[in-house]
């Protein structure tokens, strides 16, 4: 069993506040490892364009980074900023970490005229080559993102530990969202790449429970032929490639993930305004139909974040907060320890058709239920 | 020394020790009442006159040395036409337990002689080979033992039923739908289907009871279950009732029953199911339809077209057609044409190593609704023993050859594959037919199984009963006569269908709660699948479990 959190906030905070969140649910986790994601990012130390492509891994010897370098300068991309952690390597259960990186590159000035879509596939595909090389040589490089805005950070050990060695708790960086999961995937064998979250061009999800039926979805999304679908060191990746499939592929609006990984039942969709529509998307989006407790907590590039559950609910997970900071937790007290000072009675437990939402304002919760009207035009 | 010609001896003589099955009869309990004789549905039994000598030392020159005691018995044919099929119906008739048939085993030297007139031998039923099946030896081992609760499969919502048609991939679903465009039809059904069974090769209260039980899932029990017809149609006032929705019609070869059907199709109250366009059976592949005379009664004629009591061979190919494609394309879109593009048209093929090139085809028409694969273990009413036995592919390999096929494509949603062909061959239908889901299967087709478990078929493996071909079913099941079909009462196999079906949906729940499956039926999860043999599970791509 792991335990999430994430918060999301107008003012960027330190992800250690986070760390100390995940402490206070401790007893149900077994503290294996610490998978984070920031977005909304700000430096003490280098003042960030919000554009700019931000790579985040673990060079695991000299040699990898230097081919990390020439790779990233091969296409193009110019190093702004290399923020230096402050490790305290003792404190690092492997020893195989020769640099953590987390930089900040301006992309080649030649993609100015190219399309988004076009430099977010580039981007992708820069991470992917990256990614291979490592693979090719030992799994000496580990790339978990290349994208605007977004850091990540996975590591081997106890969470908070992990954040002291890594120097977390200086606060020299902040962010304005920040997710964290506390164990290393233990379904499927360890691996850095099987951590939570998971990243997909500006999508990302983390996952608390099993996915069962991992291997047909799997399966059915290698088979999409989108470069990016690959991985799969954990059940639960597949969750952040759903949500892209929905939103990026499909461009469906985020409501619908809802009615593809968890769609209503006959009877359900035959009272729904846009049954018919649903009917058909469940059928069509039949082989991502997840099942397994599972709660979904996922954010967006536009700084969304999002909450749902399966169709049984079993998992539990809160979320509470104020205007202007929210925060989202596998136990209530994950949730006092992120917000302290929040008006508990609006806490907000999801149900089996509920998606819960922040929206990038972060003024309000939206409560949206898989029977409520899809905001879709035609469609029924 | 004996002359020889004092001998019945032709090449063709047998004693009843070399039939496959043996009479023991118990004079001591027999009554002679005769009804064993009366039931036999081969004329096997003989009620004789029998004279016994009883020797007896006499010293007295007046009285002859031996007298002969007359008694009465039963006696077996060692006709080659006549001999035991081993039914049973004498054992099952007989107040005294007087009379069974004992199977023969290894010694039987009919098996030699069962080609007189030069007419190889012929039987319904399947392939016998007795013993664990391929499919029964496959186990569901990836048990959610991780996080979980497992689930309860007694109180949890599942839900297992499976799509029949095309299913288009979601960026045209959306593409379509938001234009207006057409959808192909999809039904949803409950993934075990009563296969192809003709109405003909079955008996009309055989047919009668299977839809009654079927409708009776749908409307009472909300298990939305389908039966295919085999060649030949169905009854008019079926086409014209609310039932046919229930009901896959099938196009063969000889489009025997095509006529009474597309005369009623402005008349349907509602579409059929879906419509199979059978290329080849699993039971024998290559041949075409095989209905012999004494089973083309006034109605079967009636429905088919044809005058009563002729033979109907339907022709193996479909003759208007030089090609699988063009057959494919062709047969497709005509049905589909016919119902407007509101019925699933898909193909049946026989298994075959060529089955993946089918497919291929398959996936390039926009029409094609599935694709259904019968393997060599699947039944039928009458064929050739070599054909039986021997021709087909095994269904397992087939099955999950054509679903990675269509992963490699990823194009495992948009048509599903049938999978039949030995499913619940050995009583286990649940775990045979949820074994080819996880291989990649989108459902299942059982006939032999619904006729043991629904109708009480006798015939087994060991070759038991199998005269289906002969109209001489004993329990009714297959034959147009009505003396015989009267044994049968519909409701009773109504009533068997819906418990046959309840109880499957309860094994399906049992076998996906361990699992942690319960939101949709688990095709193609291949990780919960383990076989103790190595080579199998290289084959099949699972994994070796001991
Ligand atoms: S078992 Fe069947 S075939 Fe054999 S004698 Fe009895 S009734 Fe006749
Ligand atoms: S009982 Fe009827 S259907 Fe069953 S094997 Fe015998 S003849 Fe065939």
């Amino acid at each position: 069993m792991c335990r999430l959190a994430m918060k999301t906030a107008s003012k960027p905070f330190s992800p250690f506040s986070v760390l100390e969140a995940m402490e206070a649910m401790q007893e149900g986790y077994d503290g294996s490892g610490l998978g984070l994601l920031l977005r909304g990012l700000e430096f003490a130390e280098y003042k960030y364009n919000a554009k700019d492509p931000i790579l985040s891994g673990i060079a695991h010897s000299e040699a990898a980074l230097a081919r990390l370098n020439k790779i990233m300068i091969e296409a193009g991309f110019e190093l702004k900023y290399d923020h230096e952690f402050d490790v305290k390597r003792q404190m690092i259960e492997a020893k195989d970490r020769f640099k953590y990186i987390l930089r900040v590159y301006k992309q080649s000035a030649t993609w100015a005229s190219l399309s988004a879509e076009e430099v977010e596939n580039r981007l992708m595909l820069t991470r992917l080559a990256l990614r291979k090389d490592g693979e090719a040589h030992g799994q000496d490089l580990t790339v978990f993102s290349l994208w605007p805005d977004v850091a990540m950070i996975k590591e081997v050990g106890w969470p908070l530990g992990v954040g002291q060695a890594l120097g977390l708790d200086s606060g020299r960086i902040t962010s304005r969202i920040c997710m964290a999961q506390g164990r290393q995937n233990t379904n499927y064998g360890i691996n850095l790449y099987a951590c939570h979250p998971f990243f997909i061009q500006g999508v990302a999800t983390m996952t608390n429970g099993e996915n069962t039926a991992f291997i047909p979805i799997k399966d059915w999304l290698s088979g999409r032929g989108f470069p990016g679908y690959i991985g799969y060191q954990s059940d639960s990746e597949v969750f952040a490639h759903i949500l892209h499939y929905v939103t990026k592929q499909l461009k469906l609006p985020l409501e619908t993930y809802k009615h593809v990984i968890t769609p209503l039942k006959n009877e359900e969709l035959a009272a729904h305004p846009q049954g018919d529509f649903l009917r058909g998307l469940r059928d069509a989006c039949r082989r991502l139909i997840i099942d397994g407790p599972n709660a979904v907590i996922g954010t967006l590039p536009d700084e969304t974040s999002m909450l749902v559950m399966d169709a049984k609910k079993m998992r539990p997970a809160t979320v509470g907060g104020k205007p202007g900071e929210w925060a989202i937790a596998s136990e209530m007290c994950g949730v006092d320890a992120m917000i302290p000072d929040r008006d508990r009675s609006k806490d907000f437990q999801p149900m089996r058709e509920h998606t819960v939402i922040i929206p990038p304002d972060r003024q309000e919760l939206q409560i949206w239920s898989q029977f409520d009207h899809l905001p879709i035009h035609q469609a029924a | 020394m004996v002359s020889v010609r004092s001998l019945a001896n032709t090449p063709s003589s047998l004693t009843p020790n070399d039939l496959p099955w043996i009479i023991e009869h118990r004079e001591d309990r027999c009554t002679l009442c005769g009804k064993c004789a009366a039931v036999c549905p081969v004329n096997t039994l003989k009620l004789a006159y029998m004279r016994k000598r009883m020797p007896h030392l006499v010293l007295a020159a007046t009285e002859r040395g031996s007298s002969y005691k007359t008694f009465v018995g039963i006696r077996q044919s060692t006709e080659v036409s006549k001999r035991c099929i081993g039914c049973g119906s004498c054992a099952m008739v007989c107040p005294n337990e007087a009379i069974h048939p004992v199977q023969n085993g290894e010694r039987d030297r009919f098996r030699f002689v069962n080609s007189q007139q030069g007419e190889p031998a012929k039987r319904g039923g399947r392939r016998n080979v007795p013993g664990a099946s391929l499919l029964d030896r496959i186990i569901f081992d990836r048990i959610s033992m991780l996080t979980d609760p497992a689930l309860d499969a007694g109180r949890h919502e599942f839900s297992c039923n499976t799509l029949l048609g095309r299913v288009l991939p979601p960026e045209e679903y959306v593409r379509r739908k938001l234009a207006g465009e057409w959808i192909p039809p999809v039904r949803e059904i409950f993934p075990f289907v009563i296969g192809s069974m003709s109405f003909g090769a079955l008996s009309p209260n055989m047919w009668l009871g299977l839809l009654q039980g079927v409708a009776y899932c749908n409307e009472v029990l909300g298990i939305p279950v389908v039966m295919a017809t085999g060649e030949g149609g169905c009854p008019p006032w079926v086409l014209r009732s609310p039932f046919l929705k229930y009901i896959i019609l099938q196009i063969a070869s000889g489009y025997f029953g095509w006529d009474e059907i597309i005369r009623a199709i402005p008349e349907m109250q509602c579409d059929p199911a879906a419509i199979e366009i059978k290329y080849g059976q699993g039971a024998k592949p290559g041949d075409g339809g095989l209905l012999m005379w004494f089973k083309v009664s006034k109605l079967i004629a009636r429905l088919r077209g044809v005058p009563e009591g002729v033979d109907l061979p339907s022709p193996p190919v479909h003759q208007t057609l030089y090609s699988i494609e063009e057959s494919v394309m062709k047969m497709i879109q005509t049905m589909s044409m016919a119902w407007n593009f509101r019925v699933p048209v898909y193909p049946k093929i026989s298994g075959s190593t060529s089955a993946k090139s089918v497919l291929n085809n398959l996936v390039r028409n926009p029409y094609a609704g599935a694709l259904m694969i019968d393997g060599i273990d699947g039944g039928t009413g009458a064929a050739y023993n070599i054909s039986m036995d021997a021709t087909g592919h095994p269904i397992a390999a087939n099955v999950r050859e054509c679903y990675l096929d269509l992963c490699a494509q990823g194009k495992q949603n948009e048509i599903p594959i049938f999978a039949a062909g030995g499913v619940g061959k050995n009583g286990n239908v649940t775990q045979n037919g949820m074994a080819l889901i996880m291989l990649g299967a989108s459902g299942v087709h059982m006939g032999k199984f619904i006729m043991q478990s629904a109708a009480g078929c006798l015939g087994t493996e060991s070759n038991r009963c199998n005269v289906c071909n002969i109209g001489l079913c004993p329990k009714g099941i297959t034959s147009q006569n009505p003396k015989l079909y009267r044994r049968l009462d519909p409701d009773q196999v109504a009533q068997r269908v819906v418990e046959t079906f309840m109880s499957i949906r309860t094994e399906v729940k049992k076998v996906m709660a361990p699992l942690g499956r319960s939101q949709s039926l688990p095709i193609g999860m291949s990780d919960a699948l383990g076989i103790d043999d190595k080579d199998v599970a290289e084959r099949l791509n699972i994994r070796y479990v001991c």
